[in-house]
């Protein structure tokens, strides 16, 4: 492709490209040269090879950290898909009151995460929240402390997070559902297809193109997650739901521990190229090579 | 309102004020602290007055949470739009700012009006003092050494007060029987990490507390005194109620005062939330240093002065610095924290049972004790605080390694 085809389109986005290359591209160079320093409070130039990769790794903490945002990952994406999915092929039914039901369902998207964190801290909360609300109407054998048990707490966040973006992904699964065409329901049904049989086998897969969009959307939300934990759980109890993102942020600010954090945010980079790479690979070179056969 | 009102100042005074000089003896100076709670706002005000009645302006850069306060100081710093003044902790917080070369010395003005002679206890100025020449400005002291005990519980259960945690141990399961929390605890690393230090301190001593945290000597570490501390840490523990984790220490204060609990561990800044509910210092409430030695920590609060390109923010700097040590603007700024001062000659009236009794105690040196972090940097007493709050939280993390995971700490040269 000659290189000046499209030149104007090219000039205009010039910035955008000079933006990226000295801010993204930049900053990981700069950051990977100072994770191999001691920098505590400020950046200095004291070089110290991998030390603070190998205190890293060595942290139990970054080991629970690493281990939340894959239950967190998996729980969220896959919970989102599948309440989200329901509730469209739900609306999809032409019920009564329609609107409603999709603005009440889309609502908690567009609250902030911190707002979802503090809301679901109060419900969850053992002394005050729904438990405490069951105990008063009498039914004392209910518990409910999934937010105070270490085991349990993650998933506590994973709920909130799919209560927030379930609705999202409804929007995008009805979209799709409506833009399928009348007449594949007609001929379903002439076929005496069950409805359940037809909207698993036949119409998801038409769906495909939105259930990528939303993985990508939710996947995105995944990496950086750390509002709404903060808001819900502060990591705790103990560190019990702390994220990479969470370690990373701590060790930049209230510990001043600059060479930990950069070391910790390169690790990040990283895994999340190794995951990006292989997709991007089949979709930019794969994808081209065969469309072009 | 007054709420809103701050956070606007928050957000627009940075971007509007960022020339300090201005011309005549008239001084502007902008601080950043961190001090947003009532009582606090109270005391930095008393600060703001007295600058204001010496015919200069204040102009005042409240942000929320001390680590988001100090990495503001920070990242100003760096970005050149540096404040008049910047609060951190008594501790090595500042430690790398004055290595860099980015603090005003304040010697000039140290050595003209004496700070060696007046500043006590001297500890202080080895806070301050760096290659002989003052960068800091301490301005008060707040110590972690108490328990805050609702006096009505014990009553009601027919205890006496306890004076150590061996006797609240022994008549915590009393008062677990009369429904009532025992134990009264905030679950956040720094509250957990807080308790065990008044515990370890109340147990195995200060010196023997010194040679682990400031010489790290792992034979002192290693003595079996630092196990018993771990192991009344977790027996403590058990008492605690299932809302603990995460709570903000003053809700937790609020159950004390409501009878809800019996005991919290906290800093001596827990008075202001007893006085604020209008309980009267052991009539009510009784504030006890646990242990058969009884030490006052000397926690606290210091403003720095950042280098400034501009002459006429220095004399801003160093009038700021020699306002602050002034006794009467200590008494006055004490007696709003509710924090002791950081000189003797003040005037202490006002004082009520509790703070009395620290007074008292400050004025013997030997009662005096250090924080982890006045050795220890940041990320020592961070990695320190996690383990101690992980030992807290998870049942299966045994006293064995827990050590192992301490020495690693003490050994990694953080």
């Amino acid at each position: 492709m000659p290189f000046y085809r499209n030149i104007a389109a090219k000039i205009a986005l010039l910035p955008m490209i000079v933006i990226s290359l000295t801010v993204f591209v930049g900053c990981i160079i700069y950051s990977f040269f100072y994770s191999l320093t001691n920098s505590k409070l400020v950046p200095v130039m004291n070089y110290v090879g991998f030390d603070q990769y190998e205190r890293l790794f060595k942290q139990r903490k970054w080991d629970v950290a690493v281990e939340n945002i894959f239950i967190y990952g998996f729980v969220f994406t896959i919970g989102c898909l599948i309440i989200g999915f329901l509730l469209a092929v739900l609306i999809d039914q032409k019920i009564r009151g329609e609107s409603l039901f999709r603005t009440i369902f889309l609502y908690p998207y567009a609250m902030s995460f911190v707002v979802t964190g503090l809301v679901w801290k109060w419900v969850l909360n053992p002394t005050f929240g729904l438990e405490n609300s069951m105990h008063m109407w009498g039914m004392t054998w209910f518990e409910l402390d999934w937010l105070v048990n270490r085991d349990l707490a993650i998933y506590a966040v994973c709920i909130a997070a799919v209560w927030q973006g379930a609705g999202f992904v409804m929007v995008l699964m009805l979209a799709g559902l409506r833009g399928i065409d009348e007449d594949i329901w007609k001929s379903l049904s002439i076929e005496g297809v069950a409805k359940w049989k037809s909207y698993i086998f036949v119409i998801l897969p038409m769906l495909r193109p939105m259930v990528v969009t939303a993985i990508v959307l939710i996947a995105a939300g995944v990496v950086k997650v750390y509002d709404l934990i903060l808001a819900l759980t502060s990591g705790g109890p103990g560190y019990a739901t702390t994220t990479p993102a969470m370690y990373v942020m701590e060790n930049f600010f209230s510990r001043a521990n600059l060479g930990q954090a950069f070391a910790a945010s390169i690790i990040m980079f990283i895994s999340v190229v190794c995951i990006l790479a292989p997709w991007a690979f089949y979709e930019f070179y794969l994808r081209n090579k065969y469309a072009n056969n | 309102m007054k709420k809103f009102f701050s956070i606007l100042l928050t957000i627009f005074v940075p971007l509007s004020f960022t020339n300090v000089s201005k011309a005549g003896s008239h001084m502007e100076a902008e601080v950043i602290h961190w001090w947003t709670s009532g009582g606090e706002q109270a005391a930095i005000s008393e600060f703001a007055k007295a600058w204001e009645e010496m015919g200069n302006t204040w102009i005042d850069t409240a942000i929320t949470g001390g680590d988001n306060a100090r990495g503001t100081t920070v990242n100003r710093i760096i970005g050149g739009n540096p404040p008049t003044a910047a609060q951190f902790n008594v501790s090595k917080q500042f430690v790398d700012l004055v290595e860099q070369g980015l603090l005003q010395s304040l010697e000039e003005v140290a050595s003209a009006e004496g700070w060696r002679d007046f500043i006590y206890p001297p500890e202080l100025i080895e806070t301050c003092e760096f290659e002989g020449e003052f960068y800091c400005v301490p301005v008060n002291i707040h110590s972690w050494q108490w328990m805050w005990i609702n006096n009505d519980v014990y009553k009601q259960v027919g205890l006496p007060v306890p004076q150590t945690f061996e006797e609240f141990l022994a008549g915590a399961p009393k008062i677990q029987e009369a429904g009532i929390i025992p134990l009264a605890l905030g679950g956040q690393g720094w509250q957990e990490s807080g308790m065990f230090d008044v515990v370890a301190s109340s147990i195995m001593g200060f010196p023997l507390m010194q040679s682990i945290y400031r010489d790290k000597d792992l034979n002192a570490f290693r003595d079996g005194r630092f196990e018993s501390v771990l192991n009344t840490y977790r027996e403590l523990n058990q008492f605690t109620d299932e809302g603990s984790p995460g709570r903000l220490w003053n809700d937790t204060t609020a159950m004390v005062i409501e009878g809800k609990a019996a005991m919290q561990v906290m800093g001596d800044w827990a008075r202001g939330e007893f006085a604020v509910a209008g309980q009267e210092a052991m009539v009510d409430y009784s504030c006890v240093i646990p242990g058969k030695e009884k030490y006052v920590a000397l926690g606290g609060d210091v403003f720095v002065f950042p280098k400034n390109d501009d002459p006429k923010v220095k004399d801003a700097q160093l009038a700021m610095a020699s306002m602050m040590v002034n006794p009467t603007v200590q008494a006055k700024f004490n007696n709003a924290k509710g924090s002791l001062p950081m000189r003797l000659d003040v005037d202490t009236s006002a004082a009520d049972a509790c703070m009395q009794m620290g007074l008292d105690l400050i004025q013997n040196p030997d009662a005096i004790m250090r924080e982890s972090d006045d050795w220890n940097t940041p990320a020592f007493t961070a990695a320190w605080g996690d383990i101690i709050s992980e030992f807290r939280n998870d049942p299966n993390y045994t006293v064995a390694q827990v050590m192992d995971d301490l020495e690693g700490v003490l050994t990694s040269g953080l």
